[in-house]
């Protein structure tokens, strides 16, 4: 997992699986970005996840639930067709914006 | 592919899902499955595996979980027994949505259910729960002629 801070947005490069076992230690990592660095977008990279499960997605919807309540945002790139078609069956695309890369996510509502 | 069957047991330990999910995963290979029904099939026994961790056995480690795999001639029978708590209301937990956990999303039926060609929940309270799953075999190779 690559973690960049840049003008108090966290880019987090995931890799590997995302399940029971490592979501936890995601969550961790995300939250105390939030809690402890005031940090309130969240821009998550999927291009390296080769797996994930129900557990996965869960921390996805928690981090975006926290952010929300915060004022926050959370938003998720690269997303490989795979993983993609398990986040649709389970509605998440239609909560979380999506966006095809990294810069995008980064300049949407920034404003000029 | 020849009658076949596989047992794994193991502990009520995170790290043994994608141990379960790597087993599944190169039995499934074997088969005539594609890519996408291999992706599939990782999710569901990921479920049913992570299921039993989380719910049969509440997180608690060195409980054990049961993986069976069957491989007949038409379909891939997948069956994950956990001897915990049991679930009081199947249906219920077999709902979208439906999950005792906030962080969690309650699909984890939904994925067992959307991946698979048959599912089937038995659960008695405090003795455990089984869940079994099918997956039918294409038949593309059957006829000779």
């Amino acid at each position: 997992m690559e973690k960049i801070i840049e003008r108090q947005t966290l880019f987090l490069r995931l890799d590997g699986e995302l399940d029971m076992k490592t979501a936890e230690g995601l969550r961790q990592t995300i939250d105390s970005e939030i809690d402890r660095r005031g940090i309130r977008t969240v821009i998550l990279n999927l291009q390296k996840v080769e797996f994930i499960d129900s557990s996965g997605l869960g921390v996805l919807l928690g981090r975006y639930k926290k952010l929300l309540a915060l004022g926050g945002k959370l938003k998720i790139t690269n997303v490989p067709p795979h993983i993609y078609k398990i986040m649709e069956l389970s509605g998440l695309p239609k909560i979380i914006n999506f966006y095809s890369d990294e810069s995008s996510a980064y300049e949407e509502g920034r404003g000029a | 592919m020849n009658h076949n069957q596989i047992k794994l047991t193991f502990f009520s330990l995170p790290e043994n899902i994608s141990t379960a999910r790597l087993l599944v995963a190169s039995v499934g290979s074997q088969l005539d499955l594609s890519l996408n029904d291999l992706e599939e099939l990782k999710v569901a026994v990921s479920e049913a595996v992570s299921n039993a961790i989380i719910h049969g056995y509440r997180n608690v480690p060195e409980n054990i979980v049961h993986l069976e795999m069957e491989i007949g001639k038409n379909q891939l029978k997948i069956i994950v027994n956990d001897q915990g708590c049991g679930i009081p209301d199947v249906e219920q937990a077999m709902q979208p949505a439906f999950s005792t956990d906030p962080e969690r999303m309650g699909l984890g039926f939904v994925f067992m259910q959307s991946f698979m060609d048959e599912l089937e929940v038995t659960s008695v309270i405090n003795h455990g729960t089984t869940i079994t799953m099918v997956k039918y075999l294409n038949q593309t190779t059957s006829s000779s002629h």
